[in-house]
This record gives C-alpha cells, sequence and structure tokens, in this order.
C-alpha cells in the first residue's frame, strides 16, 4: 500500500511548494495522477521512491515508510520495491540491450546478480517481444523498443510498485498504446502496483483511478 | 568492483577511439621520460665501460673523438690510417703492449676488424664455437655478427666491397668462419676478427692468382724482365683463400708501410703510460695518443645535457597532456551526468558512481603505464643499439 499523509515538499531555492494532504493507494492498484508539466508530478514519483524527502509529514511505500529511512537505506528500498520507467527512457548508450535490463543488478550490492536473474532478464525480453535484440545496442534500437527495454529494467528486481514518468510522452501514437498497454499486462502479471504520472488525458481510460493533480499544486512558479 | 570494472570494459569498449587515444596518451607521457632516461643510461654506462677498459689509443692526428670511436665501437666512418711501422714504434719503446686495429670494411653491416690474437686476450673474447682463426682467410665472428649474418663455423662470410664502381677499390673476399665468440655485450659482438694479414687482402694489398711462372700459363705473359712479369687480364684473381690457393698469396710493398687505423696500446704500469703519451707530444708529432675515457667523458657529457634538455621539454609536454586528459575526463563526466542521474534515482550510491568512474580512470591509466613499461624494456633491450647507430 501506497499512503501519503500531510505531506509538505518545497525545493531550498524556488517557490514551489508541493501540499498533499492525505492519499492512498491500494496494493495491485493502477493509478494515473494526472496534471499540467511543471505541477509537480515527477516530484511526487521522486517522494514515493524515495529519491526526495519530504520537509513534513510521512510517506509510505509498499509498506515502508521511506520518509524517515536513511540515505542508504532508501536506495536500497528503491533498487529493490520500486520500478522506476523514465519518460526518455535513460538507457546507456554503451550497454547492450541485456545489460540495461540488468543494470540496477550492477549498481546496487543488495542485489545479487545471479544466473538465474540472467534468466530472468532474458525471459523478460520474450514477453516483450525482444529476445533477438539482447545484444544489441540501445541506440540500435526504436523510441517504442527501448522504452520496452526501461520497462524490463524496472521489472527485472520483482519491484512491488511500478513508477512510470510520462512514459509514452516520447511515443508515438501507435508505440503510445503498445508501451501502454504492456506497462499495465507487466504490473499485472507481477502484482505490482502501478502509479504513473501523466499530461495526457487520452491514456486514463487504462488505469483504475485518476488522480488530478490540481488539487495538491498550491503555488506559482515552475516546479524542477 | 566486479561489476564496475564490467561497466568500465562495456564503456571503454563502446568508446574504443577516445580510450585508445588516452591509453596512448599516457603511455608517452610515462615513456618517454622513463625510456629516454633508460636508454641514455645504459649507453652512457656501456661507453663508458668500453672506454674505461681500454687504457690508451695511438692514431694519425685528427679528430680523438673519431678515432675513439672507430677504434672502441667500430664506428663506419673511417679515421685517416698509421703504418705498420708506428705498431713497432711503440714495441720498441718497451713500454706498452702494441696491439694493431683496422677497421675499414664490412661485411653487410657488420664492421670486419683486423687485429692480432693479443687483442682477444686483452678483451677477454672467448671461442663459444668452433677455434680461434690461425690461417690466412680465416675469421671469428661475434654472437650478434653471427646471429645477423646467419652464419657458424664452417660458413663462409664475404666482405662487402667500398664501391662497385671503382674498378680499383677493395673487391669482395670470401672468408670462411672458424669460430663463433662468447657474447660480451660490447660492440665486439657485432664484429668479423680477422688477422691483419686477411684484412689487408681485403684492402687490396695482398692478393692470390693463377701461379703465371707455371708453363702452361706461358700464353697468358705479355711481358717477362728478369723477375718482373706483365700477365693478361686472363690470369685468375682468386676471391676466396683456400688451402690449395693460399701459398698463391702474397703482398706487394713493404710491410712497414702497411695501413693500420688504430692501435691500441696497453701500457705495463702508470708510469709506462705517462712515459708513452710523452712520447707523442712532440711539435712535429704526426700521430695523436688519447686516454679513451676522457674523450668518452666530453662525449657523454653532451648526451647526458642534451638529454636533461629533452626531458624538461617531455615533462612540459606531459604535464599539458596531463591537464588536456583532466579536461576530456572532466567533459566526459559533464557528459554523463544524466546517465549518473539516472543510476542514483534507480539507487545508485555515489560512492558505487565514483567507484564506476574510479575504475575506468584507472584502467586508463593501469593500460597506459602497462604500455610505458613494455615500451621501457624494449628500449632497455634495443635502444642502446638503436642511439649507438645514431651517435657512431
Amino acid at each position: 500500500m501506497i499512503r501519503i499523509e500531510d505531506l509538505v515538499f518545497a525545493y531550498p531555492h524556488g517557490p514551489f511548494r508541493l501540499s498533499i494532504p492525505d492519499v492512498t493507494i491500494e496494493d495491485g492498484e493502477k493509478v494515473a495522477f494526472i496534471g499540467p508539466s511543471g505541477s509537480g508530478k515527477t516530484t511526487l514519483l521522486h517522494l514515493l521512491a524515495g529519491i526526495e524527502v519530504p520537509g513534513s509529514g510521512t510517506v509510505t511505500t509498499a509498506g515502508c515508510e521511506v520518509s524517515s529511512m536513511s540515505d542508504a537505506e532508501r536506495r536500497d528500498f528503491r533498487v529493490q520495491h520500486v520500478g522506476l520507467v523514465f519518460q526518455v527512457f535513460e538507457l546507456l548508450s554503451y550497454l547492450d540491450m541485456l545489460d540495461n535490463i540488468l543494470l540496477p543488478y550492477r549498481i546496487n550490492s543488495s542485489l545479487a546478480l545471479t544466473p538465474e536473474v540472467v534468466d530472468r532478464a532474458k525471459a523478460l525480453a520474450e514477453r516483450v517481444g525482444m529476445a533477438d535484440k539482447l545484444g544489441r545496442y540501445v541506440d540500435r534500437l526504436s523510441q517504442g523498443e527501448r522504452q520496452r527495454v526501461a520497462i524490463c529494467r524496472a521489472l527485472l528486481p520483482q519491484p512491488r510498485v511500478l513508477m512510470a514518468d510520462e512514459p509514452t510522452g516520447n511515443l508515438d501514437p501507435a508505440n503510445k498504446d503498445r508501451v501502454l498497454e504492456m506497462l499495465v499486462q507487466q504490473a499485472d502479471e507481477a502484482g505490482a502496483t502501478l502509479v504513473t504520472v501523466t499530461h495526457e488525458h487520452d491514456v486514463l481510460g487504462r488505469f483504475d483511478r485518476t488522480i488530478d493533480f490540481a488539487t495538491f499544486h498550491e503555488t506559482v512558479g515552475a516546479a524542477p | 568492483m566486479k561489476n564496475a570494472f564490467y561497466m568500465a570494459s562495456r564503456y571503454m569498449r563502446r568508446h574504443k577511439g577516445k580510450t585508445a587515444i588516452l591509453i596512448a596518451s599516457i603511455a608517452m607521457i610515462v615513456f618517454l621520460p622513463l625510456g629516454l632516461q633508460t636508454v641514455v643510461d645504459q649507453t652512457t654506462s656501456e661507453l663508458e665501460a668500453r672506454a674505461r677498459s681500454t687504457p690508451l689509443l695511438v692514431g694519425r692526428k685528427g679528430s680523438p673523438l673519431e678515432l675513439a670511436l672507430s677504434s672502441l665501437y667500430f664506428a663506419a666512418k673511417p679515421v685517416e690510417p698509421l703504418a705498420m711501422a708506428d705498431v713497432d714504434r711503440i714495441r720498441d719503446t718497451g713500454f706498452a703492449l702494441p696491439i694493431p686495429l683496422h677497421v675499414r670494411y664490412r661485411a653487410r653491416e657488420q664492421p670486419i676488424v683486423g687485429t692480432s690474437l693479443e687483442y682477444f686476450d686483452f678483451r677477454a673474447l672467448r671461442v663459444a664455437d668452433g677455434r680461434q682463426m690461425a690461417t690466412l682467410g680465416e675469421c671469428v665472428v661475434g654472437a650478434s655478427a653471427a646471429e645477423a649474418l646467419e652464419v657458424g663455423p664452417g660458413d663462409a662470410v664475404t666482405s662487402s666491397p667500398t664501391d662497385v664502381f671503382n674498378l680499383a677499390g677493395a673487391y669482395p673476399l670470401k672468408m670462411r668462419v672458424v669460430g663463433v665468440l662468447a657474447r660480451s655485450h660490447s660492440p665486439d659482438d657485432d664484429a668479423v676478427f680477422v688477422d691483419m694479414k686477411t684484412a689487408w687482402v681485403i684492402e687490396g694489398i695482398g692478393h692470390g692468382h693463377d701461379d703465371v711462372s707455371k708453363p702452361e700459363m706461358a700464353g697468358q705473359l705479355l711481358k717477362r724482365d728478369g723477375n718482373k712479369i706483365t700477365a693478361s687480364a686472363q690470369v685468375r684473381e682468386y676471391q676466396e683463400i683456400t688451402a690449395k690457393q693460399a701459398e698463391s698469396f702474397h703482398f706487394h710493398g713493404d710491410p712497414a708501410t702497411f695501413p693500420v687505423t688504430a692501435v691500441l696500446a696497453v701500457p705495463n704500469d702508470a708510469k709506462s703510460q705517462a712515459l708513452l703519451r710523452g712520447r707523442y707530444l712532440g711539435k712535429d708529432e704526426r700521430d695523436q695518443i688519447i686516454e679513451p675515457v676522457a674523450v668518452m667523458d666530453e662525449l657523454v657529457t653532451t648526451v647526458v645535457k642534451v638529454r636533461s634538455y629533452v626531458t624538461a621539454a617531455v615533462v612540459l609536454l606531459g604535464i599539458s597532456t596531463l591537464l588536456m586528459m583532466t579536461l576530456v575526463f572532466a567533459l566526459s563526466i559533464r557528459l554523463r551526468r544524466r546517465e549518473m542521474e539516472t543510476m542514483t534515482k534507480i539507487g545508485c550510491s555515489r560512492g558505487t558512481i565514483a567507484s564506476l568512474l574510479g575504475c575506468e580512470i584507472g584502467v586508463v591509466l593501469a593500460a597506459g603505464v602497462a604500455i610505458a613499461i613494455g615500451l621501457t624494456t624494449a628500449a632497455h633491450a634495443w635502444g642502446p643499439a638503436l642511439l649507438r647507430e645514431v651517435l657512431l
């Protein structure tokens, strides 16, 4: 379960201020936060994932209160329990597709890279229809293929929460549908909670619930 | 750490060109001063050792350095020759043992050194394979010369003609190799040693041909005036000294005038050395006597001075290259900022990111240093020979 209580967050320099009194997302639920650019959607995901820490209030993700964890605890929590999908994929161009999927296991020692993990990565690639491109560098993949690789990377550690930041923002309509469907389907298969932030209203039909971000965005100015 | 190395290796593999340039730069920065120092130190120490082991050299007046280079290191540049009478002059003083040297000809790239058997005792040269030269036309070769000419006992070595277009010049002489010397790690390793008479045959002072006194050669005689016989060009001149032809070889002229390029004088003691040097101080003296160690000291001082300048230049170049490389690394890290932010978001610590970058830099540095060490080792093995080529 994800729960936010009396959250207040502000960046040290700037007028932006995010205030969320109470939000609860049940396990396995698929929720979309909708809001305009600069409203703090990405900041919210960072708070849920423990990348940022609130000024006050509590953030509980997958049953753990991340807002009270230390830096190292939050990193380990994130890599083990949170799968992140970014708008611009954020794949590493010098790694091939398989190594990109395995990345979380290479950058945090709390995850052990075993032959079983590699098999699981290959199985994920197969599930998204890219088993034949495992050795290919990611800059030789199409935009849609890259996002599928990013989804595989997020799913590999079998996270309890999948967080996607504008996952279809850089895709053409055909790829947008396909990636969104895949995201929902993979979250279902993994039994993970799916939290997405988006400003695209046409994709909201695929989610169990939509939360309008405008109600939390208190003040003027652009969010980072 | 294993994963950091893996990621670093992937990054470098993907950016081969950039990595290769960085590694090559590091290798050059480390190798240039290190290799230069190694080569110069080794060469100067070899030069000094050879000079120190040679007490006195006598030659025609001229450049003392050229006399030393020709007599100690068998440099290709010839010096004006002395005569055998000058060897006898030293012997007659009783102050030193004179060892004649004749260094004018080559067998391919290897110097042919005409000398006496005393030279081998003086330099403590030992025959490792075969035997010592004993008769006209025989030679013993240094260990490196044997390798370069691909010869051993029983094979033959031919002297190179000095000028193929000069009909009056020295003709090639085929010589039998009877022994290969043990390696001495000195210029003697590169030489082909013959006795003085064989050297003179190469020079054309001595020669062998068909016996024109035989009745069957009558048809080839143009003129006979007592002992003086003029033969036609059909008479065969030998280009090899075999046991059968050896007796026909003879020399024309006064042996006292036959050339030697230098005399290595081994004085009996310090007093004899001083007295012998005194004999060459006269104003009208045509010859010079030198102490090789003093002459080579000057050369070594010059080489060391040049090395200091070059090293200073290389160090400055190295500093500027290092600064450039630091800039390259800094720019590279800046370009990869997003990548690092992504890794941080996924769950990577700053320490892990530092270790990833540290591995890349470490591998580049280690590879550069390893190549520099390899190059320095190669320079240690072959550099002195190259520098000797340049100096001599």
